[in-house]
């Protein structure tokens, strides 16, 4: 049955709402001090660490981002864990929370299409993560010029650049996932709950687990255990089973564009090695292209998460 | 005048429940019709089949011409909807309320400020219109919804038990409103399970069952099918003979003598003025004269006291 109009009207006044609303809740400032701090923490780390060995890097800003000292985490890793959280503090109550304030049937009562509330709500939280994860970024970008005193080039902004966009890509994710839940349950409470399990069963347990399910299914060969080497089949399922969880999608396309030098994800084979000089960083656009699989998946997971979400929220029926 | 709202064999399942079974009703443009019955009668699952908000099992309805399902756009644009439960953005003040609801509607910026300053004058809700909704008590979040309503310029208004939880004088103040409303030419659909309400408002009632209108028609229709006679009048007058003279005013079925000097009179219409005559007539000299509305509690009470036992466990 074709519907009358356009399903996406009063989709502008549902972002602007919804962005407002976000940028000023209080949830949303937490969220920003929480990233702020963990992220001076981080970069303080990176920044002392990278003083002491080398100005001649050629990729100085970028090592800012992945480089580690001890017992901090680098850049990366820490956004890897901190944005699915932001994330999910934005989205657990979208629906739900809309439900319980009793608005929902007052706002589907007027003449829009319940896809403009989902995609305006959808857009308002994305543009919500991509202000904060741009200020991030400036930030950085001014730390590294303040304390390491060299001026980006044009392929590091345009590698970090890279990094900004699977940032807020991988935040869509955990984004749709939280709007997802919040469709499901009405309690807030509950879609919260269930969305901070899933983030840690993904980003922490799931690595933790991969490599035992891997080595259920494909058992080790003693030849190559023997050698004291790993089973390409078991590490290819390990590999395979490491890549559900998007947390590992983003680590590995970070991987991929902020160190040059990786030249493939996950085990590499002699052949792909041919005629490679090892340690030589890689054009951006090559780089740009090993990462590609891995932000392919991010926009999948993302679609994917928002159209159920998406089902679901067009086959309830709304009583206030 | 014609019809705005027609439903037909109007049909709602939830799986092997039926909750509104086969109804056909009409609206008149312009006048107050009343959805009355006991909780989970199915009103409010009617209405949100008028609205297009959940499918219907089968039947149709038609809303100003249209089909809610087919055209839910157009349909939501000229009908204004206030839900059982109302509820507005509470860190938003009533202003920025309305004009997010007028953004959804696509009103322009500058007719936007005109009309919410006239919607929520019309309201009396003019001053606290800088206040945050969380402020607002119950009976002006409920007076903020029908000034959404009225800032739509709906040409039907449906309203779900607008009046429960309100005091007596926020009720009264609200059903002035409503009487304001269809002054105006707007249809009301007023649904409610309080009787007087709906009797000081409604020029038709539908009485609902289980998902079934079991009786539909004006309040005195009503009363002269259910209780046979619509109305009673109360005559206090000294003179003689009175009660032989009252019983042959044309209307009036039956006289009753209450006490010395007060008669009661069973009328099938409103007959004061044939027994003030009367009363003139025969000399006597009349000291009060007062008639009993027909009232729609005796015809509810008529209606449903053999099923009422049932519907307890719903109307908790
Ligand atoms: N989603 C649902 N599934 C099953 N039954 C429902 C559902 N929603 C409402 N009902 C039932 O429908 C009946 C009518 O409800 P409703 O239309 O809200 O009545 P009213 O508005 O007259 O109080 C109730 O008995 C209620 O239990
Ligand atoms: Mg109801």
């Amino acid at each position: 049955m074709r519907r009358e109009g356009s399903p996406w009207q009063g989709l502008g006044a549902v972002v602007l709402k919804e962005l407002a609303d976000n940028l000023s809740s209080a949830r949303m400032r937490v969220l920003e001090w929480l990233i702020v701090l963990t992220a001076f923490a981080a970069l303080y780390g990176a920044i002392g660490q990278l003083r002491d060995t080398t100005a001649e890097d050629p990729f100085l800003l970028l090592r800012l981002f992945t480089v580690s000292r001890s017992p901090l985490p680098s850049f990366v890793a820490i956004l890897g864990f901190l944005i699915p959280l932001m994330a999910i503090g934005l989205g657990f109550d979208t629906i739900n929370g809309e439900y319980n304030r009793r608005t929902l049937s007052r706002i589907l009562a007027q003449p829009i299409y319940r896809d403009a509330l989902m995609m305006g709500k959808f857009l308002a939280g994305l543009a919500t993560l991509a202000v904060s994860l741009t200020c991030m970024w400036l930030l950085v970008l001014g730390l590294a010029l303040l304390f390491l005193g060299v001026p980006p080039g044009g392929e590091e902004i345009a590698r970090s650049l890279v990094f900004l966009i699977v940032a807020i890509v991988y935040g869509g994710v955990w984004l749709a996932l939280a709007m997802l839940l919040s469709v499901i349950f009405r309690s807030p409470a509950t879609a919260a709950l269930v969305a901070l399990g899933i983030w840690l069963l993904l980003t922490l347990i799931w690595p933790m687990l991969s490599p035992a399910i891997a080595s259920v299914i494909a058992p080790p060969d003693i030849r190559y255990e023997a050698l004291g080497l790993p089973t390409p089949e078991t590490l290819e399922w390990q590999q395979m089973l490491a890549r559900l969880s998007p947390n590992n999608l983003f680590g590995e396309a970070m991987l991929a564009v902020l160190s040059p030098t990786t030249r493939a994800l996950g085990a590499v084979f002699i052949d792909q090695l041919q005629g490679a000089i090892l340690g030589a960083p890689l054009p951006f656009g090559q780089s740009l292209l090993i990462a590609w699989p891995q932000i392919v998946g991010l926009i999948a997971a993302t679609i994917m998460l928002f159209v159920a979400a998406y089902i679901v929220f067009q086959r309830q029926e709304i009583r206030a | 005048m014609g019809t705005v709202i027609t439903a037909h064999g109007l049909t709602k399942r939830y799986g092997s429940a039926t909750v509104v079974a086969g109804i056909d009703f009409a609206v008149d443009k312009g006048e107050t019709f009343g959805l009355l019955g006991p909780n989970g009668s199915g009103k409010t699952t009617t209405i949100l089949m008028m609205l297009g908000l959940t499918e219907r099992s089968a039947g149709s309805v038609d809303v100003l011409g249209q089909d809610p399902m087919r055209s839910p756009l157009s349909v939501k644009r000229r009908v204004g909807y206030l839900p059982d439960s109302i509820g507005f953005y509470d860190n938003l003040t009533a202003v920025e309320n309305l004009a997010y609801t007028a953004r959804l509607m696509g009103i322009g910026s500058a007719e936007r400020r005109e009309r919410i300053a006239k919607a929520l004058a019309r309201v009396r809700l003019s001053d606290v219109a800088e206040k945050r909704v969380g402020t607002f008590s119950h009976g002006m979040r409920q007076r903020l919804g029908l000034a959404e309503i009225i800032m739509k310029r709906a040409e039907i208004a449906i309203l779900d038990e607008p009046t429960s939880g309100l005091d007596p004088q926020s009720t009264a103040d609200f059903l002035d409103l409503i009487r304001e409303l269809r002054g105006e030419g707007v249809t009301v659909l007023l649904s409610s399970h309080l009787l007087d309400q709906v009797q000081r408002v409604c020029d038709r009632v539908a009485l609902f069952q289980s998902g079934r209108i079991v009786l539909m028609g004006s309040v005195a229709e009503l009363a002269r099918k259910v209780l046979g006679a619509g109305f009673v009048v109360e005559v206090e007058a000294e003179g003689t003979d009175l009660e032989r003279k009252l019983a042959a005013v044309p209307g009036v079925t039956a006289v009753e003598t209450v006490a010395p000097d007060r008669y009661r009179l069973t009328a099938d219409r409103d007959v004061r003025p044939g027994a003030a005559r009367a009363v003139v007539v025969a000399a006597g000299s009349l000291k009060r004269l007062s008639v009993d509305e027909p009232s729609l509690e005796a015809i509810y009470a008529r209606c449903f006291q053999p099923a009422a036992k049932e519907e307890m466990p719903d109307a908790a």
